[in-house]
């Protein structure tokens, strides 16, 4: 095969591929690299596994104890979904940071030089950051039987979509950060300082309704609020709750008197996606 | 080197060059930081098929002239055109047809050589039907082939660098940027990474722009142009350079110079005397010595034929010696490396 091109400086035979073809082919290379290098390091999947499951059973056990359960719900059961999605979360700004990685081992400028958009490069960036936190999110589904949590195939369904949604707001506004970011030390500080507040007060470890107006404020202008809720809301509806449950462990958010609906909450993390995304495309375009 | 010095004129080297066209063309170019120029009004033409070497003390403007020719930075003034496409108005154009491996490595470790390749087959647009081919052809040239299903973490720095090599290679470039190509590397693997570099300049045809402080690598290119405090203070064929300085000289120690001098003087020899004895200077040296000591007429203690080298032209063209401004460099640029990798 190689005898049939005895110089190298042939010229490549121009493709059939469009401007758009290739871009997204560059798009879909970003995306895989993503893949092969979550599958090469076992080890990051199960310590990214280690910090919920930690959550999961000593606080949820713990404070366990003090809730007390209503009507045979309880708070491990409550604290379930906002598990998923805090494994979601970790592992999509996680994935992004990456980004910082290939910087500072000099892959990133490999990336940069390329005679490529810069969009491309960003959006397989997070599409590839947001496929590896939507899988290791579920697999912590299969934690779901000990802490008596029924699940079905629709909910299975609805749960992953959920899942891509948050990972591809949260995998965006990682990159977006990353890419205004030129050493690791200071993302990890940003991300200290911006990932476990977002955690708090995303509903995902406790009702966000005692919660002071200023905090309550706060969790309002979160995004992880509107994914988290219906996230429980699914799981919830699919499992065999008495009234009295929901009404000790509400699931949804009210903004200005409302309660959203799955529906609106859904479109609130769209709409910070997309935003996320611009900034994100924004951001990697003018690294260097 | 052995390969070295056999194709070191090959015959579509500087011949042949001298008849092809120019694949790089810069005219007048500068690069200002505020009011510091680190390239000033540079201009010079690099024909296909050429090796052509960038040799200068670290900071004399190498990397700045490098980046602005790959298109990483804006000229302050001044045009330049790579592969036919001018750098400023058709970055993306410049880079489809270039290869950049720069002082860095720019590798995925966690990848295999493999999938390093087809990373960048993508980015660069190779056809798909083309890719595996390609690749195949690429680790051949680098003696790579039996190490592609490897995972780049466990190449040694001259095996990831030949890789970094061979990647530049794979979407065809015209033109094959190498910034500081051998840094950081063993004697044995420089001399080994050198002969990739000849051979692919033979084997591929691609014209190989380089930057170097070593004397000892820039002898292997076709022309050399030796730049400081971001000026092009010479340039030429390595032999070309080394003639233009000045014959060769024959260092004479005799038991009494003051006849030694009068006595060569008489027979029209061009000769300085100091301290430590008498320098003549004669057209080849070697020659010499016997017409010499036949005439100088006092006994000779000592002779030292001396012909001239790069570092005597670098000597001769920047006022210093290449070696005292770049002490240490090898550690410096490292830590500097460790320090902006992104540089």
């Amino acid at each position: 095969m190689e005898a049939s091109t005895p110089r190298l400086s042939a010229t490549l035979s121009e493709g059939p591929d469009t401007v758009l073809s290739a871009e997204v082919r560059t798009a879909g290379m970003v995306w895989l690299r993503e893949l092969i290098r979550f599958e090469r390091t076992r080890t990051r999947i199960l310590t990214g596994l280690i910090q919920p499951v930690l959550f999961l059973f000593v606080l949820g056990y713990g404070l366990n104890g003090l809730v007390g359960s209503t009507a045979g719900f309880d708070f491990k059961q409550f604290m379930f979904p906002g598990i998923v999605a805090m494994s979601v979360v970790t592992t999509a700004i996680f994935s992004a940071v990456s980004i910082v990685w290939d910087r500072e081992f000099g892959f990133l400028r490999e990336m940069l030089v390329a005679p490529t958009s810069r969009a491309s490069l960003a959006l397989g960036k997070t599409a590839g950051g947001a496929t590896v936190a939507t899988v290791q999110g579920s697999i912590m589904l299969v934690l779901a039987p000990l802490i008596g949590v029924t699940l079905t195939p629709l909910l299975i369904v609805e749960v992953i979509g959920i899942e891509l949604l948050m990972a591809v707001a949260l995998t965006a506004f990682g990159v977006f950060v990353a890419s205004r970011i030129e050493k690791m030390e200071s993302f990890q500080v940003v991300m200290q300082l911006l990932l476990f507040p977002m955690l708090f007060l995303s509903g995902a470890l406790f009702p966000l309704n005692g919660l002071p107006g200023w905090l309550q404020a706060l969790t309002h202008l979160n995004p992880l609020t509107y994914a988290v809720a219906p996230l429980r809301q699914v799981v919830f509806s699919a499992q065999d709750m008495p009234a009295a449950a929901r009404q000790r462990f509400p699931a949804s958010v009210e903004l200005f008197g409302h309660t959203l609906s799955v529906g609106t909450e859904l479109a609130i993390v769209a709409a910070f996606a997309a935003v996320f995304l611009v900034l994100a495309v924004r951001g990697f375009s003018r690294t260097d | 080197m052995a390969a070295g010095t056999a194709t070191k004129f090959p015959p579509q080297g500087i011949a042949a060059a001298a008849m092809a066209p120019n694949v790089i063309e810069v005219d007048r170019l500068s690069k200002r930081f505020g009011d510091f120029s680190a390239v000033e009004e540079v201009s010079f033409a690099v024909r296909e098929g050429e090796v052509f070497a960038f040799l200068g003390p670290n900071g004399a403007g190498k990397s700045t002239t490098i980046n602005m020719l790959c298109t990483l930075s804006r000229p302050s003034s001044g045009a330049v055109r790579v592969a036919g496409f001018d750098v400023v108005a058709r970055p993306k154009a410049v880079r489809r047809h270039i290869g950049l491996v720069f002082q860095e490595t720019t590798l995925d470790d966690q990848l295999t050589a493999q999938e390093n390749l087809r990373f960048h087959a993508v980015l660069y647009r190779v056809p798909r039907d083309q890719v595996d081919g390609r690749i195949a052809r690429v680790l051949d040239l680098v003696e790579l082939s039996d190490r592609r299903y490897d995972l780049v973490s466990e190449f040694s720095g001259g095996m990831a660098r030949r890789l970094e090599i061979a990647r530049a290679l794979l979407h065809v470039p015209k033109v094959l940027f190498l910034d500081e190509p051998t840094i950081g590397l063993d004697p044995q693997t420089r001399a080994l990474m050198w002969e990739d570099v000849l051979r692919l300049r033979e084997e591929a045809g691609v014209t190989v722009f380089l930057t170097t402080h070593y004397m000892d690598e820039a002898e292997y290119a076709d022309r050399i142009a030796i730049i400081d405090h971001g000026k092009i203070v010479a340039l030429d064929t390595p032999m070309a350079l080394k003639a233009a300085i000045g014959a060769d000289t024959v260092d004479l120690q005799t038991a009494d110079d003051a006849a030694a001098v009068a006595a060569l003087g008489r027979e029209g020899y061009r000769l300085e005397s100091g301290a430590d004895g008498v320098r003549v200077f004669v057209a080849d040296g070697e020659a010499a010595v016997a017409p010499l000591i036949a005439s100088v007429g006092v006994p000779v203690r000592h002779v030292h034929v001396h012909r001239p080298t790069l570092d005597d032209v670098f000597l001769h063209f920047t006022g210093r010696e290449i070696r005292e401004t770049t002490q240490g460099e090898g550690v410096s640029m490292r830590a500097r490396a460790m320090h902006s990798r992104r540089r």
